[in-house]
C-alpha cells in the first residue's frame, strides 16, 4: 500500500529551488532514512510534502483534508518545542488530538507510546524539567500516540545517547515491520546503514540516490555529496558504515 | 487531579463575591432587604438601588472579568508566551481612542451609549487593521508586531486628542474615564456589551484543542489538523469582541488578562484549554473583588478600578516573575 507519493515536488525560496522536482513513493513497511549534508533540503522536503510550506508539484498528503491527513501522517519536527510545563502523560496525549473522543482508546495509545519509549515511570514528571534527550523521547512518544500509518521524523535521534539512539532506530524498524511507513532524516550514517531498509540521499534539493544502504553509501556518493571517504561492510552483525576522513 | 477541584472553587468564589458585590455599597441595606428588593416589582428607592445600580455593576464586573481573563489565557496560549495580555494586539487602546474622541467631540454627552458605541467602533477598526497588517499567512510574530504598531498609533492619537483639548475639564473627564471604573453603569450598558462578550466567549472557548496542540509549536499543531490561519482569525475576532466591549463599558483595566492566567496555570496542569475556563472564572472573581475593594477602601473618593488593579496587579506580577526566576535556577 502506498502511503506517500510525491510528483515533481518543488519548494522555492525566492528564485532558488531548495527542493527540486522530487519524485518519491513510500510504501507501508518501509523505513526510509533521509540523508544528506546540512542544507540539502531534507527538512524542507518533509515540510513540503505535508503542505507546511508553499510547493509546486503534487503531494498525496496535500490532497487530503487536514483532519484526515492528521490521522494518516504524524510529524515530528526538528524544533523540540514544549511551550508549557505540562506533565509527560498530558504531552503525549496531545498526539490523540486528531482522533475523536474515545478516552479508552486514548489511554491505551498513550500507555503504549510511553512504554515503547521507556517513559512509563516519567508519566507524572513535568516535561519541561526533563533533560533535552528525555524531552526528545517524550516528543517521539507523542508522535507514536498519534498512531498514524506514516511517520515523518526530522532528526529524531539527534541529542540522544547511544543506547537511546539505537532504541529509537530499532523501534522505527519495528514499526515498519508492523506495516507502518517511516521517513526519518538522519545524520548518523552508521545508524542509517544499520537500521533503514532504504536510504534517500539528497544534495542541493535533489534526490541523487535512492535504494538499499549498500547502493547509496558508495564511495562516489560519499565523495560527491559529503566530501568524505567511508568504509562500508556487510558483517555477521549486519551492515556497518564508518565515515573515515574529509577529502580535500 | 488538582484541576478538578479548581473549577468548583473558582465558581463558588465568584458566586460569593457576586453576592458580596450586590450587598456592599454606600447605602447600608440589610441582606434580606437587599435580596427582596432585587426581585421586587415595586419602584421603591431600595429596589431602584439594587436593580439599577448594584445589579448592573456586579454583572458588569463578572462580564468584564470573564472577558479579560479569557482573552488573556487565549492570547497566552496562541502566542505561547506567559507575558501576553489582551492589550497586546491593540484592541483596548483603539477602543480607548474611540471613547476619548466621543468625550472630546461631545458625542458621548449626546446620548447614554455614545461613548461605548464609539469605543466599540474603535475596536472594530483595530480588528480590520490588524487583520490587514497580520496578513493571511502571518504567524504569531506578525500578530505581535501589528498589535504593537496599532497600540502605538492609538496611544499617539489619544495623546493628540488630549493635547488639542480646548479646556481642562474635558481633559480631566478623559483621564478619569481612562482609569477604568464600573460605577454609574446601568442595565443598558449590560445589554450593549453582553452580545459582543458572549460572541467572544463562545469563539475563544472553542479554540481549546487548537491551543493545546500549539503547545508543540505551529508546525506540529498544523500537522495535527489545526488550521492556523482560521485559528488566528477566530482568536483576533474573539479577543476583540471581549476586550472591545469590556473597554467600551469599563475603560482601561489592566493586569487581569496578564495575572489571572499566570496565577491559575499551575492549578490546571498548564493545559491551555483548561486554563481558558479557569481564567474566565478567575478573571470574574478578581474584578469582582477589586470592584468591592474600591468601594470599601475609599468610599468617598471614587477610587478607580483600573488604578487599584494596577496598584495590586503590578507587585503581584513582580512576585510571580520572582518565583518563576527562582524555579528556573
Amino acid at each position: 500500500m502506498i502511503l506517500l507519493s510525491l510528483q515533481n515536488l518543488t519548494v522555492m525560496r525566492g528564485e532558488c529551488p531548495v527542493v527540486d522536482h522530487v519524485n518519491l513513493t513510500v510504501d507501508a513497511g518501509a523505513f526510509v532514512g533521509l540523508i544528506g549534508p546540512n542544507g540539502a533540503g531534507k527538512t524542507t522536503l518533509m515540510r513540503g510534502a505535508l503542505g507546511l510550506v508553499p510547493t509546486q508539484g503534487d503531494s498525496s498528503l496535500q490532497q487530503m483534508d487536514p483532519a484526515h491527513r492528521a490521522r494518516h501522517v504524524g510529524w515530528l519536527p526538528q524544533s523540540r518545542e514544549i511551550a508549557w510545563p505540562v506533565d509527560v502523560r498530558t504531552l503525549v496525549s496531545l498526539g490523540r488530538i486528531p482522533h475523536s473522543g474515545r478516552p479508552k482508546a486514548t489511554d491505551t495509545a498513550v500507555d503504549q507510546a510511553l512504554a515503547r519509549m521507556h517513559l512509563t515511570d516519567f508519566a507524572d514528571r513535568i516535561a519541561t524539567k526533563l533533560s533535552g534527550g528525555e524531552q526528545a523521547r517524550v516528543l517521539i512518544a507523542r508522535a507514536l500516540a498519534q498512531e498514524t500509518p506514516l511517520l515523518l521524523a526530522d532528526e529524531a535521534i539527534a541529542g540522544l545517547d547511544p543506547a537511546n539512539q539505537i532504541m529509537v532506530m530499532q523501534l522505527f524498524s519495528q514499526l515498519a515491520t508492523e506495516g507502518r511507513g517511516i521517513i526519518a532524516s538522519i545524520h548518523d550514517l552508521g545508524l542509517a546503514a544499520r537500521h533503514c531498509s532504504r536510504l534517500l540521499l539528497m544534495h542541493m534539493g535533489r534526490v541523487v540516490a535512492d535504494g538499499p544502504p549498500d547502493q547509496v553509501l558508495t564511495p562516489d556518493h560519499m565523495r560527491d555529496v559529503f566530501g568524505i571517504s567511508g568504509y562500508y561492510a556487510d558483517t555477521d552483525h549486519g551492515p556497518i558504515f564508518q565515515p573515515l576522513e574529509v577529502l580535500t | 487531579m488538582r484541576d478538578h477541584i479548581v473549577f468548583p472553587i473558582l465558581a463558588t468564589l465568584t458566586l460569593i463575591l457576586f453576592m458580596a458585590s450586590l450587598l456592599i455599597g454606600p447605602a447600608s441595606i440589610g441582606i434580606l432587604d437587599s435580596i427582596t428588593a432585587l426581585f421586587s416589582d415595586e419602584e421603591t428607592p431600595l429596589a431602584l438601588v439594587m436593580q439599577e445600580i448594584r445589579l448592573p455593576r456586579a454583572l458588569l464586573a463578572v462580564m468584564v472579568g470573564v472577558s479579560l481573563g479569557l482573552s488573556g489565557a487565549a492570547l497566552q496560549g496562541y502566542l505561547r508566551n506567559p507575558l501576553a495580555e489582551p492589550g497586546l494586539i491593540g484592541i483596548s487602546s483603539s477602543a480607548a481612542l474611540g471613547a476619548v474622541i466621543a468625550l472630546q467631540t461631545g458625542f458621548a454627552a449626546q446620548f447614554a451609549l455614545g461613548l461605548p458605541l464609539s469605543a466599540l467602533l474603535g475596536a472594530c477598526l483595530a480588528v480590520v487593521l490588524i487583520l490587514a497588517l497580520a496578513g493571511p499567512r502571518g504567524g504569531a510574530l506578525t500578530l505581535i508586531l501589528a498589535g504593537i504598531a496599532i497600540s502605538a498609533l492609538a496611544a499617539a492619537l489619544t495623546s493628540l486628542v488630549l493635547n488639542l483639548s480646548p479646556n481642562p475639564f474635558a481633559v480631566s473627564e478623559i483621564v478619569f474615564w481612562m482609569m477604568g471604573s464600573l460605577s454609574d453603569r446601568s442595565m443598558t450598558h449590560v445589554s450593549l456589551a453582553l452580545p459582543f462578550m458572549i460572541a467572544g466567549w463562545v469563539i475563544l472557548l472553542t479554540l481549546g484543542r487548537s491551543l493545546d496542540a500549539l503547545t508543540l509549536g505551529e508546525d506540529a499543531a498544523a500537522s495535527m489538523g489545526v488550521k492556523l490561519n482560521r485559528l488566528r482569525f477566530l482568536l483576533i475576532v474573539g479577543v476583540a469582541s471581549c476586550v472591545g466591549a469590556a473597554t467600551a463599558i469599563a475603560g482601561a483595566i489592566g493586569f487581569v488578562g496578564l495575572v489571572v492566567p499566570h496565577i491559575l496555570r499551575p492549578f490546571v496542569g498548564a493545559h491551555p484549554s483548561r486554563l481558558l475556563w479557569a481564567s474566565a472564572l478567575g478573571g470574574a472573581a478578581m474584578v469582582l473583588a477589586a470592584d468591592i475593594a474600591v468601594r470599601l477602601i475609599l468610599p468617598d473618593r471614587d477610587l478607580k478600578l483600573g488604578v487599584l488593579m494596577a496598584i495590586v496587579g503590578a507587585p503581584l506580577f513582580l512576585h510571580l516573575i520572582y518565583n518563576t526566576r527562582r524555579d528556573q535556577l
